[in-house]
């Protein structure tokens, strides 16, 4: 026991590092036809006609589809009225926005059937950026969305007479840079409708969710399909969206009687799979000279792209949610709207509205340092909601509790590891020195909403519910099963979970089993993002391992006719009473369990089973301090990340290798979306970075070696304490680089830099600075 | 197009194929081959996912026709154990947690493997260096540098404790 916090080498690599995985595109059986998209040049256009007659005319090719032969069915699920037609309708909204599908006998046969369909388009003036789209005489991308607008929120005008008390105010304008989460599996599906029941395969995270969207899409009984989440190449909040060959691949499987694979190459994936981030926010603060902040007003301008998808939507809810941070702030307002552009459609990625609360609270925080000249951790340690205040309820809304933290502990931890004093005084003496680069540390003491389970919370996303599912079941021999209705991609559930189980039943983790990903195998579930996993289904589970345990010793009292109270489970045996020798194993007990003739009276066969569905009573709210020391060349704007200090707080852990590997992927990036990843149109709207070429995804000689500290605040929302560090990394790192190249330039002067901070912008920000002085 | 016969020693099994000429051999390794491991991730020679060892060099096998290899060795991510032994590039990556959803991990593994074979003991900078051409959207890196170096430690005649 005592395996809940241990290091244990993960259960699923041995696959893995040995080729032996499966991904969906692994999974491919002879005969199956391949299905590809004819993507629309334009980003806006009329779709005047399309000939498929040449296409078809090659050898290989079975069919080519348009959005009528989809008329049997509805748009593909979003908010009306701007959901999106599964294949374009007269119109294409976005640079790439399928107008047809192809499917033939082999991948190069559908390569050349998409070059030769013949399309003709009408093009329309594109609206890439929002201040387009907000034009009063912007072109409208949707008839019944006037303005091109989805949803305002206006912010309350309350708050105008606590920035005007307040003896300071500044304004501070801020974009949060278009991201592609690029998960190195491109979204993958294979479907297989040949026989009575549709088999379907995806690079998904969260099958059953896509099991109850299909079959009602499709009109046919949940009960005829089945999805299965084989390995997922990584997600990161890009493969919970409901992309049309998700869809289409079934439709043509029965249409024309093959299986159909679907595998976006990686231009098609960076326009295809959705973007993340992708908003703008205008915000007011009201401060002291102490910097103590009185009132922050902020507006969030979300661009959705060309189409609204509902968790797109609901980024700048996220955002409003936890435009605070962990300040305890007397007066927030907050609003926001959402726009449409002619761009890719904007949706979850790593973090989902999180990242950019954290990233306009930890700028504004360090805006008001530089203002007032209080150091940059000081003006944190002033404003941070104290220890004692938890819980905390943050006044930007009712449903936001926090529910555990000590800010200050975790600040003063991480400048004890990054040597904060020695590093200022290097910092002093750097910029008395024109020959040595200029050195700047940044800080981000954040906090996150995660761990989504409480009732109503994935509602609105559009979930069946927000529990977890998670089924124990004890076999024969005493080995175990479970089934867990969350479904990895990459986070190592098959580890994490078995170490929870096997920490209250005293089982090996290497006779636990974990299963997850298929709709026939698992009994039901919600899904894997938003930091979830642990806090819903590994809660779930222990309770389920609890519950068998407690039915299990009684069996055990049974056969060593003993009294059930005094049974000490330890090392995996049922004790008599504490230190004695007559004991049960797990076999034992579990073989017992299955017949009735070893059981006690009125005790039926096969208890050593549960189910439970795991509801929470409350969010969790991750945190932590990040530092980052840059740096910056005089001469060429280069930012070089020198050092890079974490300290997380996720409450308890189940597996410190996972829980630092999370961390680290998070931070990287973060760290790329501060210096590297934007995601760029030109001015007419035509996506500029369409490859790996021009989108900087960092490889390993561009990021630093992390250290990595904890503050540990367990959450008392459950009963692991655990609350959740998926997303940590990626919600804390982008405002603790950009901080520290400000904090370069600070001394000159420069207040603003905008990500991702590349050479030119810093090397600009620079000589325009030392110009002005 | 025309079709050739190429033949290629794959993971020391000689193999002959008849492809056509515009196969690239990361498609004749996962079609007609059947070896699944090597991955593709891009169009643009850039992720490294589909990396093998031809002639014990790391090649990204999206950028090399199939007729190219014609008459080489190639290695995959199959190919790097010895039977049930695990090369020690591998157990690294198990023992360091150098992996998280592995789809990127065959071609990193081949990239540490070639990369040891030259360099015995690199540093983490040498490491960092040669891994250039592979990306990783999961792991952030620091975690693979460790499990190269810890390939580094315990290279293949030591016994292994797993
Ligand atoms: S598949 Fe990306 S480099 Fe070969
Ligand atoms: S482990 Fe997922 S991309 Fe590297």
């Amino acid at each position: 026991m005592g395996l809940i916090g241990s290091p244990v080498v993960r259960k699923e690599d041995h696959r893995l590092i040995t080729g032996q995985g499966t991904f969906t595109d692994d999974l491919v059986g002879p005969g199956t036809a391949v299905m590809r998209y004819v993507l629309s040049p334009h980003p806006h256009a009329r779709v005047t006609a399309i000939d498929p007659a040449p296409a078809l005319a090659l050898d290989g090719v079975i069919a080519v589809h348009t959005v009528e032969d989809f008329g049997d069915y509805p748009d593909l699920p979003g908010p009306e009225p701007a959901a999106r037609p599964v294949l374009a309708r007269d119109r294409v909204r976005f640079h790439g926005e399928p107008v047809a599908v192809v499917l033939a006998r082999s991948a190069s046969i559908a390569a050349d059937a998409i070059e030769a369909v013949e399309v003709t388009y009408e093009p329309l003036p594109a609206v890439p950026t929002l201040a387009e789209a907000l034009a009063p005489d912007a072109v409208q991308l949707h008839e019944l969305l006037p303005g091109n607008r989805l949803m305002d929120v206006p912010v309350d005008g309350d708050i105008e007479e606590a920035l005007a008390a307040a003896p300071h105010r500044a304004e501070l304008h801020l974009v949060n840079n278009r991201c592609a989460p690029t998960a190195i599996e491109p979204m993958t599906v294979l479907a297989d409708w040949t026989g009575a029941r549709l088999e379907l395969h995806a690079s998904f995270q969260a099958p059953h969710h896509l099991r109850n969207y299909l079959t009602e899409w499709l009109g046919i009984p949940q009960s005829h399909c089945r999805i299965v989440a084989p390995d997922v190449g990584g997600g990161f909040g890009s493969k919970i969206q409901w992309y049309p060959e998700l869809f289409i691949a079934p439709l043509l499987s029965r249409w024309h009687g093959v299986a159909v694979r679907s595998v976006l190459t990686r231009s098609e994936a960076l326009k295809l799979m959705y973007h993340g981030r992708a908003q703008e926010q205008d915000i007011e603060v009201g401060f002291d000279d102490e910097g103590r902040i009185h009132a922050l007003k902020m507006l969030v301008t979300q661009d959705l792209g060309g189409y609204a998808d509902v968790t797109g939507a609901g980024l700048p809810v996220l955002t409003t949610w936890m435009a605070a941070g962990c300040y305890r702030i007397p007066h927030v307002a907050t609003g926001f709207r959402h726009v449409f552009t002619t761009t890719s459609p904007v949706s979850s990625y790593r973090g989902a509205g999180r990242p950019e609360a954290t990233y306009a609270i930890e700028r504004t925080i360090d805006l008001v340092a530089d203002l007032t000249g209080v150091d940059a951790a000081e003006v944190r340690m002033r404003n941070f909601i104290p220890p004692d205040a938890f819980p905390f309820a943050q006044n930007t809304h009712e449903a936001v509790v926090y529910d555990s933290g000590d800010f200050p502990a975790a600040l003063t931890k991480l400048l004890e590891l990054m040597d904060y004093d020695t590093l200022k005084a290097e910092q002093a003496e750097r910029r008395e020195d024109p020959d040595a680069p200029l050195l700047g540390i940044g800080f981000s003491t954040w906090l996150e909403i995660a761990g989504f389970g409480p009732n109503g919370s994935l509602e609105g996303f559009g979930h069946l519910a927000s529990w977890e599912s998670v089924n124990l079941r004890i076999l024969p021999d005493g080995t175990a099963l479970v089934t867990s209705g969350t479904s990895p991609h990459g986070q190592g559930h098959q580890t994490m979970l078995a170490q929870i189980a096997s920490d209250v039943l005293g089982i090996e983790v290497e006779a636990i089993t974990v299963r997850h990903g298929d709709t026939d195998t698992v009994q039901q579930g919600t899904g894997t993002f938003g930091s979830r996993s642990v806090s819903t289904a590994g809660v779930g589970l222990h309770r389920a391992a609890t519950a068998v345990a407690e039915r299990a010793r009684r069996i055990a009292a049974h056969l060593l006719e003993a009294d059930p109270d005094a049974i000490v489970l330890s090392d995996g045996r049922f004790h008599r009473q504490a230190d004695d020798e007559a004991s049960v194993g797990w076999a034992e007990v579990a073989t017992a369990s299955f017949q009735p003739l070893q059981l006690p009276e009125g005790t039926p066969a096969g208890t050593l089973e549960e189910q439970v569905y795991q509801e929470s009573p409350n969010f969790t709210y991750p945190s932590g301090a990040y530092g980052c020391v840059v740096e910056v060349d005089r001469d060429t704007g280069q930012v070089q990340v020198r050092s890079y200090v974490a300290v997380d707080d996720c409450g308890a852990v189940i597996n410190p290798l996972i829980a630092d590997g999370q961390v680290h992927g998070g931070m990287t990036q973060g760290i790329a979306q501060a210096l590297y990843e934007h995601v760029r149109y030109d001015d007419d709207g035509h996506l500029l970075t369409e490859t790996l070429e021009d989108y900087l995804v960092p490889t390993a000689p561009d990021i630093p070696r992390f250290v990595t500290g904890r503050a540990d605040t367990p959450t008392p929302n459950n009963e692991l304490g655990a609350k959740g560090i998926g997303e940590s990394g990626a919600v804390g790192s982008p405002p603790a680089v950009v901080n520290a190249v400000i904090d370069t330039l600070s001394h000159l002067g420069v207040r603003a830099l905008d990500m991702p901070v590349t050479p030119e912008r810093v090397w600009t920000a620079l000589n325009e600075a030392k110009a002005a002085r | 197009m025309s079709t050739h016969e190429v033949n290629v020693a794959v993971n020391g099994t000689p193999t002959a194929t008849t492809v056509e000429a515009r196969t690239l051999l990361v498609q004749l390794l996962r079609g007609p081959l059947g070896l699944t491991g090597t991955h593709v991730g891009c169009d643009t020679t850039n992720c490294g996912a589909c990396t093998v060892l031809i002639d014990g060099e790391p090649v990204k096998s999206c950028t090399v026709l199939a007729v190219q290899a014609d008459g080489s060795e190639v290695t995959t991510v199959e190919g790097l154990a010895d039977g049930e032994q695990l090369a020690p590039v591998q157990e690294g990556f198990r023992q360091c947690h150098g992996l998280q959803c592995g789809f990127c991990t065959p071609g990193v593994l081949t990239t540490a493997a070639a990369l040891l074979e030259q360099t015995p003991d690199p540093d983490e900078a040498q490491i960092r260096d040669y891994l250039d051409g592979c990306m990783c959207r999961c792991t952030g890196y620091q975690m693979i540098v460790d499990s190269v170096r810890w390939a580094a430690e315990h290279p293949a005649d030591e016994e292994v404790a797993s």
